[in-house]
């Protein structure tokens, strides 16, 4: 009963929305004087607003196959360019060079009102191919922005994340440089960086690329079971910075200790600062948390190996990782 | 009188002339003992002068560290920088030879013609960009400066890879072999004089000042656009 009532208000709603709207003025008199409609400015108005289009969508296309970057930008500002000549053209050809000045302190009086909108509505007579130009400059807007749009894709994986989390160490697996050989411990030598990878595994997943570095024995102090993670003071952090995400390419390697800062690897982003001998954790910087840290031993003929997984997750801090 | 004069005068000219590295001894007696010590044995920190030792640093680190204007500092905490250095050329080759004598690595002869700039630069990008900037220009590291290489010479380039100076690591011949040194140094002199085909180069600093100054012409330029279409209200 209650939703049959219900049912009742809303047709009645409609009825009385349906009757007022059929309620129309006569036709008034005109205010705009005869208007020379310009079929070819609107022509060439449709066209640059479907060459923009065309353009937006090239962006999409150069994005998705690749993008390069020249090319990406190429096709944005052409985009722009084209609307804003189309945008100049209908100012100048399309819209008619009337000026009506309204009496001024009855601003809202209601036959001034329906005078804008005779103007307005008349205004609009040269725009014969109204339509055409408003599917035209509609396809624009759409395909440029979904063109603004299409980079959020590089965001980051959406449906697959499973990807971010891939370890290529286990119990066992080599490192190697990023020619292929085989790092041994005694290449490892102090104040030099070593950027390293699992043998055989993709060399582009996340957790794959390691630094290694090694540190004075006497200085090493890392956390509680980890004692026997870096064999003769090698140690080794994943080199995907735990802020960012950028690779920690520097080392700050200081020559003379006493009177210098101590070594440290550093993050050339924004110089989140980790301390190699204390388990990776934050010296400087923005990162919240520390490198993850590899345990690492030394095969039978002297190859550096990893003795299991990372201590904590790979990557940049998001949603999902944050400890 | 008079032979007793000439005799003074001979001695005078002469014995620089004898010095070799007994006047790099001197020098060194003069000008780095206090904080090297004795036979480049070093001096350990807590007093007010101390220093590394330099046994075992050769004849490399010292043309480095002096041909630089890098030593000698005024205190042990100093960062080094580049300045013209205190000894004439002849003082800097007797100073190299006596420190290059406690042992260590001779001065190091590159010969940046076999290289290749293109490999040089793929280098330099992966291994000195980081700190130095891929134009060579410098930077900004935690804890000091990373100097720019305008003034550099192959040889002290060559140094400095083997030796890591103050925060720099060190590269072993295993990572970066001489010939690819070669290569660095070929680029590195590159970008000593870079090709600035539009004869501004806005300090090689890369996207972000060439982004500053496309937007202040584009915006000029929007400017004069926007009073050319909109001249047309009376």
């Amino acid at each position: 009963m209650r939703r049959l009532g219900r049912w009742a208000i809303a047709g009645a709603v409609l009825l009385v929305g349906r009757g007022q709207r059929r309620r129309q003025l006569p036709p008034p008199e005109p205010v705009v004087d005869a208007w020379e409609p310009a079929p070819r400015a609107e022509l060439l108005v449709a066209g640059l607003l479907l060459l923009a289009a065309a353009l937006a969508v090239a962006f999409i296309v150069i994005y998705a196959g690749g993008a390069d970057t020249q090319l990406l930008g190429l096709a944005l500002g052409l985009c722009f360019g084209t609307l804003a000549v189309a945008s100049i053209v209908t100012a100048f050809r399309l819209t008619p060079p009337e000026e009506a000045e309204e009496p001024y302190p009855e601003r809202f009086h209601s036959t001034e009102v329906a005078e804008v909108e005779q103007i307005a509505s008349e205004s609009g007579r040269p725009l014969t191919r109204r339509r055409l130009l408003g599917l035209t400059a509609g396809s624009a807007g759409l395909a440029l922005g979904v063109a603004l749009l299409a980079p959020l894709a590089s965001l980051g994986p959406v449906f697959d994340t499973s990807r971010l989390r891939r370890e290529p160490w286990r119990r066992g697996v080599r490192l190697v440089d990023n020619e292929g050989r085989v790092l041994r411990a005694d290449d490892i030598e102090l104040d030099t960086l070593h950027t390293a990878f699992p043998e055989g595994a993709n060399p582009e997943i996340l957790a794959s690329p390691i630094v290694v570095v090694r540190v004075e024995p006497a200085r090493l102090d890392l956390p509680v079971g980890r004692r026997n993670w870096a064999p003769g003071g090698i140690v080794a952090y994943s080199k995907v910075c735990t802020h960012a995400g950028c690779a920690v390419a520097l080392y700050r390697a200081p020559h003379f200790e006493p009177s210098r800062p101590r070594p440290a690897l550093v993050c050339p982003c924004h110089y989140s600062t980790f301390d190699p001998a204390t388990g990776g954790t934050v010296l400087f910087g923005p990162a919240g948390r520390p490198l993850p840290q590899l345990p690492l031993a030394v095969g039978p003929k002297g190859e550096l190996i990893a003795l299991g997984g990372f201590s904590g997750a790979v990557g940049p801090s998001w949603s999902g990782v944050r400890e | 009188m008079r032979p007793t004069v000439l005799i003074v005068v001979l001695v005078a000219l002469l014995v620089p002339q004898l010095g070799g590295a007994d006047s790099g001894a001197d020098l060194y007696l003069q000008s780095c003992v206090t904080c090297h010590g004795r036979g480049g044995s070093g001096v350990p920190p807590g007093g007010k002068h101390f220093g590394p030792p330099l046994q075992g640093v050769g004849a490399q680190a010292a043309d480095f560290y002096l041909t630089t204007g890098y030593m000698p500092v005024q205190r042990a905490d100093q960062e080094p920088v580049r300045k013209s250095s205190p000894f004439s050329d002849a003082e800097l080759r007797s100073l190299v030879q006596f420190i290059g004598s406690f042992g260590g690595p001779p001065v190091p002869h590159p010969r940046p013609e076999r290289g290749s700039v293109s490999e040089g630069l793929e280098l330099f990008t992966a291994n000195c960009a980081g700190c130095h900037q891929v134009a060579a220009e410098g930077g900004l590291v935690v804890g000091g400066t990373a100097p720019t290489l305008a003034d550099s010479t192959p040889i002290q380039i060559a140094e400095a890879v083997r030796i890591g100076p103050y925060l720099m690591p060190r590269f072993t011949r295993k990572q970066l072999d001489d010939r690819q040194v070669d290569s660095i140094i070929r680029y590195v002199q590159l970008a000593q004089h870079p090709d600035d085909r539009g004869g501004w180069g806005i300090g090689h600093l890369g996207p972000i000042p060439e982004g500053l100054v496309a937007w202040l012409i584009a915006g000029a330029a929007l400017v004069g656009v926007a009073a050319v279409i909109g001249g047309r209200a009376p």
